[in-house]
């Protein structure tokens, strides 16, 4: 079954700690050409029936992100692209 | 009859017992509340208290939101109810739309577990009536996720309309733009604050006695408001 992917993402001017404290590691590991790292959060929706994106829209807007501080793109995954079909 | 003030147990919920404690000792009937009951027994007022609710998985109070009680709460705090969300509280009130911005994680990401000297910006709240203007008061804080943010507009909507109910004083201990530590709505019935005034009510337990008048002036606002 197709699964919807919810990807959430705080909004660009909201400081992200947890992206710099992630991002002020790498040094540690002779990386030194990396500018910034924004750490978000994907979300894999598997419907019923066939997959709804207007549904996930509205499920991520009122619940998976919210608004006031994040945003978010909702789009059908690729048949290869899931945690499941990796495994 | 002493005002009843409900406390609400999430899932999660860890300061609820001390919030009725609180609730007690202000001279009030603390009336415990539980989350999958939408019932609010006819209490005048509702402190929402700290803890680590179940939504905190997706986003703190994300999920708490949709709680049966929020409902009947959402409904009752526009209808002019006094509410105080406290830490965990807070998050859900913002997440509930009762009050506006976020609480995002502490900026330097770690939990910080401090007394903490506040400045009480507005008195004229059902839950700061009780307080001087720019009264200093020494009130608990432990949060990890208590960094207040909202757009430049809204900030600045707060600041205008006298809606910043307490500010950080001597270190702000999460990053919280503009310091600022507690909000109230428009009507100034419902208050979000990320120190916890309910250990600050005894001397044994607390730093000082300064959390008291957050629920002493939910009697008083009760006393003076319609019936």
């Amino acid at each position: 079954m197709p699964r919807v992917v919810v990807d959430v993402m705080l909004k660009p001017e909201i400081l992200d700690p947890q992206g710099q404290a992630v991002a002020n590691a790498l040094p540690r590991l002779g990386v030194s050409d990396v500018a910034s790292v924004r750490i978000g959060r994907r979300i894999e929706i598997e419907f019923t029936g066939e997959p709804d994106l207007d549904r996930a829209r509205e499920i991520a807007d009122k619940l998976l992100a919210n608004p006031v501080i994040e945003d978010f793109t909702v789009r059908l995954a690729e048949a290869d692209e899931t945690a499941d079909a990796r495994s | 009859m002493s005002a009843r003030v409900g406390v609400v147990t999430f899932p999660g919920s860890l300061d609820d017992g001390d919030a009725a404690r609180a609730v007690r000792i202000a001279g009030a009937e603390p009336v415990r509340l539980w989350h999958g009951d939408p019932d609010l027994h006819g209490v005048d007022a509702v402190v929402l208290p700290g803890g680590f609710s179940y939504g905190d998985y997706l986003r703190c109070g994300a999920i708490a939101r949709f709680a049966p009680v929020m409902g009947s709460i959402v409904d009752a705090a526009r209808g002019g109810l006094p509410v105080l969300g406290i830490c965990n509280g807070f998050q859900i009130l913002c997440e509930a739309h009762l009050l506006p911005g976020a609480l995002t994680r502490n900026q330097h990401l770690h939990f910080r577990n401090r007394d903490q000297v506040l400045r009480i910006e507005a008195t004229g709240t059902a839950w700061t009536n009780a307080f001087q203007p720019g009264q200093e008061v020494l009130i608990p804080v432990k949060n990890g996720e208590g960094c207040y943010v909202a757009d430049p507009a809204t900030l600045d909507r707060l600041e205008a309309e006298g809606r910043v109910v307490a500010r950080y004083v001597g270190g702000n201990p999460n990053g919280s733009q503009r310091d600022i530590a507690a909000i109230t709505n428009e009507a100034g019935n419902v208050i979000g604050i990320m120190p916890h005034p309910e250990h600050a009510v005894e001397a044994l337990t607390g730093p000082s006695l300064d959390g008291l008048g957050f629920f002493t002036s939910v009697l008083k606002h009760l006393v003076g408001a319609p019936a």
